[in-house]
């Protein structure tokens, strides 16, 4: 019990904080062969901005390669001798940036971010010129004007605990009382089979509801983020997702014989995709066109984009009907499936 | 020694028995790694674009071909209100809209200044924020060519001859990143899950009884438990090496017996906990639960998906009780870029150290009395 309700605010709290893409503090190191005015004024602009930090000076490019072997370094700078010099009177002075692109990610962001700063340098120099046709482009970011990475992940977390809770538990708790035998019993007693299955999946309807009530009080409180939307709109929306998280999990429940089996299937099937394909870190615009195509199955896809076009957004009904007709369809589904293979054991 | 064998005897016999365990071993690692390393991008490619243009003279129209010519960007619809844009945004069909205003070639001409807007869904805030240098960059290069066209080199502004280079993964090739962290978590799925549900599944069924009234001492329990799946991982991870090197032709720089050397310890970690998971709990329900919470924890804090560095400091601090950090680290520095013994060797330590917390911890735990 306490797992059920300590997991998911821990959860929420150390993703909501840990988890970020923006880079700050990065470790550089710099070899400078001119040392002279221009050279430092750029590092000096480089360290203040926030995102480096300096960890090294070196001296020979020599130093490089075990600089980076190491794994200290995230970035090498370097300055072409003669750096001010050159600058003034031939209009060209030589900056190298090496980056440690065994993350790929980082890698780019750094050199953009190095590059920006760079240019930022050169447009104060050129300052009192004045200059002629200069387009500007003017950015605007909605939905989430500063860029935090909290309101990528919470819809996520929202929908996998949900997953994990309604699907995987049931799944696990139908196929522990079928080791055990207590099936059995349940199946001789006057008992209907829908009467056991409705009994042993409200406590798990309940629970995952609670939950699902806790993360959005502790992300609007904690991190700031908002529901646009209706609330109960997105409620109802939850408990559609839920009954058919549930259905999903008593399908399972009825093909595997073990628990062993019951959660090999639901870590496979279910947590791997929810994780990966459902756009909850990595959007799935990007991946090859085979795994977008898969993507389109997984449930928690559409659930996704339902909750982030309530919560951040701020939509109605009109522009998700799509997918929540989707779920529906899944529901019905899994529902029938799992009622089929139900009355097949049962004789 | 001879009970250990007999014991390794009976779990070996017991694994196999289960039919699910072959296609576990072999299959679970391909749909993995091919998974995974697909599915695990942040490149952006495909930026869909509407365009709202206002202006409708030839330096908006020339604009916009820039951007239809770009390979990141493709021109989802064109509207001439910007509200039928945003209709777009709230649908999801488009990440971006480019806004031109009207009188925009004039004031360009006239004032030597114009202004537009470069709209962008941030929900996503590290892909906006990238969405947003590319689309920034098409249009001060536009801006460039026309001052080039017009004037010549004369107000060209950048003195500053800036080069790059990517060392260890010049292609900037996300897939090579990825690969050696799946391979961690391979390994570590195989230590923590199937040990650690191995022995609360003798507990279930009651077997465990009988084991514990037998003479066998609780290491020698302990080590025919752990020993198999050792094997087993170890085997994988060079199955995992095998099909990461042939199929994605991704480079081991370093030593690949140096890379068994820290997975062989680094197993006994995570199999520690596993076990010692399974000695506090009492169902497999349990255990798969416990094991599950900690496996999600550990590997959304190693720096598998989001780099460590990024981190507030109290996460990276949590993260030296993170087994799976240290060891997608040390995976990265020795396959990416070569890293020798002495390179990894402070992240080594500290799994050795884990190790012998982690195998003594379930020992102690583990009771033979009920």
């Amino acid at each position: 019990m306490i797992i059920l309700f300590g997991m998911p605010l821990v959860q929420v709290l150390l993703f909501g904080f840990a988890i970020s893409n923006d880079i700050k503090n990065a470790n550089i190191a710099i070899l400078d062969h001119s040392k002279d005015y221009a050279s430092r004024e750029i590092t000096q602009k480089l360290l203040s901005s926030g995102y480096f930090v300096l960890s090294a000076e070196l001296s020979s490019e020599k130093e490089i390669g075990a600089c980076f072997r190491k794994g200290k370094v995230k970035e090498v700078i370097i300055f072409g001798s003669d750096f001010a010099l050159n600058l003034e009177k031939e209009k060209k002075g030589n900056i190298q940036i090496i980056a440690d692109a065994s993350d790929p990610n980082t890698a780019n962001l750094l050199v953009n971010y190095t590059t920006s700063i760079l240019n930022d340098y050169q447009r104060d120099l050129l300052k009192d010129k004045h200059l002629p046709l200069q387009i500007e482009p003017e950015v605007k970011l909605l939905y989430n004007p500063s860029l935090k990475s909290v309101f990528m992940f919470v819809p996520g977390i929202i929908t996998i605990l949900l997953m994990l809770i309604s699907a995987m538990m049931t799944s696990i708790s139908i196929a522990r009382e079928k080791e055990l035998g207590t099936m059995e019993v349940l199946l001789v007693s006057p008992l209907r089979p829908i009467q056991i299955v409705v009994g042993k999946v409200v406590p798990y309807v309940i629970l995952a509801f609670a939950d699902a009530i806790t993360i959005l009080l502790l992300s609007y409180f904690v991190f700031g983020m908002p529901v646009q939307g209706s609330m109960a709109l997105l409620l109802a929306e939850s408990m559609l997702f839920i009954v058919m998280a549930l259905s999903l999990g008593i399908l399972i429940s009825t093909i595997s014989n073990s628990q062993q089996m019951a959660m090999m299937l639901s870590m496979f099937a279910l947590m791997l995709p929810t994780i990966l394909l459902s756009g909850f870190i990595f959007p799935v615009e990007n991946m090859p066109v085979v795994l977008q195509w898969l993507s389109n199955i997984m449930p928690p896809k559409w659930f996704i984009v339902i909750i982030k076009a309530i919560m951040l957004k701020g939509v109605g009904f009109g522009y998700i009907w799509k997918e929540t007709l989707i779920i529906l369809f899944m529901c019905i589904l899994f529902i029938s499936l799992s009622v089929k293979k139900f009355k097949i054991r049962l004789e | 020694m001879r009970i250990i064998l007999i014991i390794l005897r009976k779990e070996f016999i017991q694994v196999f028995r289960n039919k699910a365990m072959l296609p576990i071993i072999f299959v679970i690692p391909i749909v993995q790694l091919l998974i995974l390393a697909y599915a695990v991008t942040f490149e952006i490619k495909n930026i869909n674009l509407d365009i709202v243009d206002q202006d409708n003279s030839p330096v908006s129209r020339e604009l916009i071909s820039k951007f239809s010519g770009s390979t990141f960007f493709t021109i989802h619809n064109y509207y001439i209100d910007y509200n039928e844009a945003t209709t777009d945004f709230k649908r999801g069909k488009a990440h971006q809209v480019l806004v031109i205003p009207p009188h925009f070639e004039r004031d360009l001409y006239k004032e030597n200044k114009a202004k537009l807007q470069l709209v962008t869904n941030a929900i996503d805030g590290s892909a906006a924020a990238l969405m947003n240098a590319y689309g920034i960059s098409i249009i001060l290069d536009y801006n460039k060519d026309l001052l080039l066209e017009k004037f010549g080199n004369e107000f060209l502004t950048n003195p500053i001859n800036v080069s790059y280079s990517y060392w260890f993964n010049p292609e900037l090739n996300y897939i090579t990143y990825m690969v050696p962290g799946i391979l961690v978590l391979l390994v570590t799925m195989i230590g923590i899950f199937l040990s650690g549900m191995n022995v609360v599944r003798e507990k279930e069924i009651g077997t465990i009884e009988q084991i514990n009234v037998s003479p066998i001492k609780k290491y020698q329990f302990i080590i025919g438990k752990l020993l198999p799946f050792w094997f087993i991982a170890l085997f994988e991870l060079a199955f995992g090496l095998l099909f990461a090197r042939i199929v994605f032709n991704i480079p081991i720089l370093g030593s690949v017996g140096l890379i068994f050397g820290v997975a062989s310890v680094y197993l006994l970690a995570v199999m520690g906990i596993g076990l010692f998971l399974a000695t506090v709990s009492n169902t497999q329900q349990q255990s798969m639960f416990l094991s599950w919470f900690f496996m999600v924890i550990f590997i959304l804090m190693s720096g598998l998906f989001t780099p460590v560095e990024n981190m507030p400091v109290w996460a990276q601090h949590l993260n030296t009780i993170n087994p799976i950090a240290y060891f997608i680290r040390i995976m990265r520095m020795i396959m990416l870029k070569g890293s020798v013994f002495q390179d990894i060797l402070k992240p080594f330590a500290a799994i050795t150290v884990y190790a012998a917390i982690m195998l003594s911890l379930a020992v102690w735990r583990y009771k033979k009395v009920s």
